[in-house]
């Protein structure tokens, strides 16, 4: 084993004794103060994860995070030095926890922080005059493709993950049950989640997929029978999500 | 495209301070005696949002250092090509006064571990520093300075003191230095050296920037003093005068005050700077 592998052996393991070959520098063992190091890493990695998932660690409580934020460091340690990338693994390290079943939503809630995360370091886009989109006739903006902003992010959740976003880190009501489809939005540079009305969820991933706006007001009818654009359409524009609309010509 | 409007793009001999978001608007509106910031690179490589508009607008108020803290220089493992790949992204776009990273390693096969870990000093590990500062260098088209670390331990196995190591290094790649006088502190108490022995056997010709910052102070299994490089308190006074001497030995030189846990509001950290700013005036006199 390479002299490196046998330093980095355990600090992901508390159980892994120190390397041999370190002393104080005063003629004896380094003892404890390969502990530093090991410390370093699990701690500052744990914070990392609960810096990234503020309302799961609200939710689930500091103590609880600690733990749980070990637990997966471990595992899965970042593969990456841009830690603002780190913990793309976390809900599903949540769903495989057993004393975490009574908390079933924790998974989701995980997924949309994930998503305002990446929301917040998305690419800056100017948006659309709201004017542009109602002054096409109806026929071009049927055949049109609606251009996203890149720090658009969906979800679609069994639970009411919004509402328990809202009222675990912005004082929002209790939330119910039931599920319900987010939409991030980023509005200057403070990603915000919106719950998107029924239909919603299909007409906008399928515009996320290039397809046409007849198109994705099709795929929200079928999922949603009397599905009406404009509350989605409204909440796109408010929020600056649309950037461009190309016509079928171009 | 490189902002032609930015102030002059050097490092003063002046203050600076590690740059904290929630800081910007206190920075810019009352800098008092700092003259530059210095960023973590790694918390700069996303695509948008506001660290890069805080960073564009900083850009063109004064000088930015940008310092990195995974490149794992002294790793065993060949530097991460995408890395170095979004640090030259990075710093192309930015075109900083200066840039810095550290004698450590960071990553083990895939595993980013996010500390500073040490190496043993030893010819094989120079030749390996040496060939990586190259690499780094070469890929961002400019000279590196390169960060003595703090240490809780030492190597039975270096047979190189760390600034002979250092000096090596320069000669070798051809890289400055970037002198933290904390690091110095915690390093000299914990392994028990002299910090006046290091400074005076340090390159200083070659140290381009300073950096001090706080340290915890906790102890080993037998007592003796174990001091933690956590950048969470105000710059301790013994620190201060070890940063006396040093620039009594090197002249003026770039002083960054860095606070990277715990950070307090920004009048604390400006305290830390004007002390430093007295520190370089007292040399003028």
């Amino acid at each position: 084993m390479s002299a490196q592998a046998d330093f980095a052996g355990g600090l992901l393991n508390p159980d892994h004794p120190a390397p041999k070959g370190l002393s104080d520098g005063k003629g004896r063992a380094a003892g404890r103060r390969y502990d530093v190091y090991r410390n370093n890493v699990t701690t500052s990695l744990a914070e990392a994860l609960a810096t990234g998932f503020p309302a799961v660690t609200r939710l689930i409580g500091e103590e609880n995070m600690k733990g749980l934020a070990r637990m997966h460091l471990r595992a899965s340690p970042p593969v990456s030095p841009v830690l603002a990338q780190y913990g793309e693994g976390f809900p599903k390290f949540l769903a495989s926890v057993d004393a975490l079943s009574p908390y079933p939503y924790l998974p989701d809630v995980a997924r949309l922080e994930l998503a305002l995360r990446r929301a917040y370091h998305a690419a800056d886009a100017s948006p659309i005059a709201p004017e542009l989109l109602a002054s096409l006739p109806t026929e071009q903006l049927v055949a049109a493709q609606i251009g996203l902003a890149p720090a658009i992010g969906i979800l679609r959740s069994a639970y009411p993950i919004h509402d328990i976003w809202t009222y675990t880190l912005q004082g929002g009501p209790k939330p119910g049950a039931g599920p319900q489809d987010v939409l991030v939005l980023r509005r200057g540079y403070d990603p915000l989640p919106v719950e998107l009305p029924a239909g919603g969820f299909s007409f906008v991933t399928t515009l996320l997929t290039g397809q046409s706006f007849g198109v994705a007001c099709d795929m929200a009818e079928a999922a949603h029978p009397g599905f009406e654009p404009t509350d989605t359409l409204t909440l796109l524009l408010t929020h600056d999500a649309i950037t461009h609309i190309h016509g079928p010509d171009r | 495209m490189r902002d032609t409007t930015q102030p002059d793009n050097h490092l003063p001999n002046a203050p600076g301070v590690g740059f904290k978001a929630g800081h910007f608007d206190d920075l810019i509106a009352t800098p008092g005696p700092v003259q530059w910031v210095e960023i973590h690179a790694e918390n700069y490589m996303g695509d948008g949002g506001r660290p890069l508009a805080q960073l564009r607008a900083l850009r063109n108020v004064m000088p930015v250092s940008l310092h990195g803290v995974g490149l794992s220089i002294g790793g065993e493992s060949p530097l991460d090509g995408a890395h170095l790949a979004r640090l030259r992204h990075l710093c192309d776009w930015l075109n900083p006064a200066s840039f810095s990273e550290h004698l450590a390693w960071s990553t083990h096969d895939t595993a980013f571990l996010n500390d500073l870990l040490p190496l043993p000093y030893t010819p094989a590990t120079l030749a390996r520093v040496a060939d990586h500062i190259d690499q780094v260098q070469q890929a961002l088209g400019r000279q590196m300075l390169l960060e003595n670390p703090s240490s809780y331990l030492a190597f039975d196995a270096s047979i190189l003191s760390e600034t002979e190591f250092l000096a090596e290094l320069v000669h070798r790649a051809g890289c400055g230095l970037l002198l933290d006088v904390n690091n110095v502190f915690v390093s000299a108490t914990n392994l028990g050296f002299s910090p006046q022995d290091y400074i005076a056997a340090f390159p200083l010709h070659h140290v381009g920037e300073i950096h001090i910052g706080g340290h915890d102070a906790q102890a080993d299994e037998h007592g003796a003093p174990l001091l933690i490089d956590s950048h969470a308190a105000p710059v301790a006074d013994p620190v201060w005068a070890l940063l006396d001497d040093v620039l009594a030995r090197t002249g003026p030189r770039p002083v960054l005050v860095e606070w990277d846990t715990d950070v307090p509001d920004w009048p604390v950290l400006a305290q830390d700077a004007t002390r430093a700013d007295r520190a370089l005036e007292a040399l003028a006199s």
